[in-house]
């Protein structure tokens, strides 16, 4: 049988649901065996390539490159998984969006230009610095998903759960306190 | 004509962080910028809510090093209460801190930087990685694993859960270490202490055959700087600021970290979500400064642990005054932790941690507190400025990477120095220059979200657009 392509890929959030990936710890060993690992920000392959049977995607969408990476992921998947509870809800970056419609400009405003004692200016070059969407979304609003696996982050074992289904062939289901946020 | 190389290492694709090389009219580097491209604004929608929310909100900024934003967060809010932490508090947010200090450090190495020393700097990049180095040397792989779990499973044991326990509290902590918990960590003492000799040998070993990368991965003066104790003892929670020059030389010490504003200056670099802080007195360019592990080890005395103190010794030897590799960064990296490991150690024997005094209640007695701890990556400031009520008016964060990035736009510059001349883009360049702003572990979490090895697509541009050259390798 030929090994699942899996990937990952961390969009605005903090890392902290890789770093819980990483947490499988010896886990990760038995997956080595089992899994191709063909993206992911722990590993150097440049672009994210096509035919990939799962990925799990972290963060919220927060800029036009999030966007811009979020629906070449979507194009080259079968079945994407949103990983962590930004992912699923936005939750913390999405405070930004309690500010109101000039979000966006205020969290610059108070970065770059109100608490700094050179050059105070926002950072703008195109290419190179994206823009700021003006609302967050999780990654749901933007394309279809057809898992969630929530969590601030998923604990190591949870993220265990939904590979051992994944592995098997089984539809993921999360159920009882592996069900929860936060 | 002068040119600009633009290294875009996600391509667009990852997109969080690039590197633009520029080039004179004879086609020699000149300078070179490291372009952090995310943001999501902390400072300014944490206004208006409760500071003693911080410890629950700001952890959320990094999940590699969450332990520090808490602490920090934590330590911001006892300023802002005007207390003094019960004794125990003290010693059980060291002792959540050394963790960190240990799981985040065996990332950096085991898992992100070992498989270039393992592997060799020309493996191909699908391989060079860690599930690679399971592979190719299982043991090790999972040597480093476990060291990063030893961490991870203290942070767990005390706070609930290794990535963002909700557990320092202005104030104190939530609860004291347990004695079975004592015991299970003893028990994996010794195991631990292996690796980390394991990794000191292969890195020395490493450095025996890569002189030119002490050359030129960021070897240059420049200011260092971290918190030290009284007594100059290398320090990671408590103590005060000492900023050292290029040569060991004592700039300045004992700066109160409260009034971090009176000796450091951010700078916002255009094409950059990641702010430049440097020494203010010094003003800029000369006020840069590094942090970290290569500062922490340069600006104190001693280590203050024995077996820590001797590598320290070994390491200096690398240096006059002061050790200015930025490569050595990974070898100051393994000798902090074998120090993380002493202490905890020795913190274990202390009946202290068992204590129930862990919490001090108070109310708002001071409109402003600034909190500060090292993390992993360099000294980290939360500072808030509050209302009678406790909700937040202004809240500043001065994270570790960033006190590194003029160091790394330089380093950058360095390695391409050697390598680029006139339109070529020699492939070998790559490699090296990801390794360049890897030494610096740089959290780009707190910024960004390249962690490990970053893919590369470097382009020659013409002033006019036009693409003269183009190398991409991944």
């Amino acid at each position: 049988m030929e090994r699942l392509k899996v990937a990952t890929v961390w969009l605005g959030g903090c890392s902290g649901c890789h770093m819980s990936f990483l947490d499988l710890d010896e886990f990760l060993i038995e997956l080595a065996g089992k899994i191709d690992l063909v993206y992911s920000p722990i590993m150097d392959v440049k672009e994210y390539p096509k035919n990939v049977d799962v990925c799990l995607i972290e963060g919220a969408i927060c800029n036009e490159d999030n966007l811009e990476i979020l629906h070449q992921v979507r194009a080259r998947t079968k079945v994407l998984v949103s990983f962590g509870d930004c992912a699923v809800t936005g939750n913390v970056p999405a405070i930004r969006n309690q500010l109101g419609l000039r979000n966006d400009e205020n969290v610059l405003q108070r970065a770059y230009i109100d608490s700094a004692q050179d050059n105070p200016r926002v950072p703008k070059a195109d290419g190179i610095v994206p823009a700021l969407l003006k609302r967050v979304l999780p990654v749901h609003e933007a394309v279809f998903v057809e898992y969630y696996l929530p969590g601030c982050p998923p604990p190591a074992e949870r993220i265990k759960v939904l590979m051992v289904q994944v592995l098997g062939g089984a539809t993921p289901k999360l159920e009882g306190t592996q069900l929860k946020f936060g | 004509m002068s040119k600009r190389i633009i290294i875009d290492p996600v391509t667009r694709i990852e997109g969080h962080a690039k590197i633009s090389i520029f080039l004179d009219d004879a086609g020699n580097v000149s300078d070179a910028v490291f372009h952090v491209v995310e943001f999501r604004g902390f400072e300014k929608f944490c206004e208006g809510r409760p500071y003693d929310e911080m410890p629950g909100i700001t952890p959320r900024i990094c999940g590699i090093c969450p332990v520090s934003h808490l602490l920090a967060s934590a330590k911001a809010g006892d300023a802002i209460m005007a207390v003094n932490i019960p004794p125990a508090a003290d010693k059980l947010r060291r002792l959540m801190n050394l963790g960190q200090m240990v799981q985040s450090h065996a990332l950096s190495f085991f898992h992100l930087s070992a498989p270039d020393f393992l592997m060799g700097w020309d493996t191909p990049p699908a391989q060079r990685n860690v599930f690679g180095l399971i592979a190719s040397n299982a043991d090790l792989a999972r040597a480093g694993i476990r060291l990063r779990q030893f961490g991870q499973e203290i942070i767990e044991i005390l706070g609930g859960k290794k990535i963002h326990p909700a557990w320092a509290v202005p104030g104190g902590v939530r609860n004291p270490l347990t004695k079975e918990a004592r015991r299970w960590i003893k028990a994996w003492l010794p195991e631990v202490y292996t690796t980390v000799s394991a990794g000191l040998e292969l890195f020395k070993k490493t450095l025996e055959t890569h002189q030119r990368e002490i050359k030129i991965f960021g070897d240059f003066p420049s200011l260092f700087m971290g918190l030290v104790a009284p007594d100059g003892t290398w320090e990671h929670h408590g103590g005060k600021l000492r900023f050292t020059d290029g040569s060991g030389n004592i700039v300045a010490d004992q700066l109160d970290p409260q009034k971090y504003y009176e000796f450091i200056g951010e700078s916002v670099q255009n094409s950059s979500y990641l702010k430049s802080p440097y020494y203010l007195p010094l003003g800029l360019p000369n006020g840069m400064y590094r942090v970290g592990p290569l500062a922490r080890l340069n600006i104190c005395n001693h280590m203050g642990v024995p077996k820590a103190d001797a590598e320290l010794e070994h390491f200096r030897s690398f240096g006059r005054g002061a050790v200015t590799s930025s490569f050595l960064y990974h070898y100051a990296r393994l000798i902090e932790i074998l120090a993380s490991l002493e202490y905890i150690e020795r913190y274990l024997d202390d009946a202290d941690l068992f204590s129930a005094n862990v919490r001090a209640e108070a109310g708002i007695n001071s409109l402003r507190g600034v909190g500060v701890s090292e993390a992993p990556r360099g000294t980290l400031f939360h500072d808030y400025t509050v209302d009678a009520n406790g909700l937040l008016q202004k809240v500043n964060l001065i994270v570790a990477t960033g006190q590194n990035n003029l160091a790394m736009n330089r380093t950058v510059a360095q390695i391409a120095k050697h390598y680029v001349h006139g339109k070529d883009i020699p492939e070998p360049m790559l490699n090296r220059i990801e390794h360049g702003i890897r030494c610096y572990d740089p959290c780009l979490s707190c910024s960004t979200h390249a962690v490990g090895q970053m893919p590369l697509h470097v382009q020659l541009i013409a002033p006019d657009g036009t693409v003269l050259n183009e190398l991409a390798r991944g």
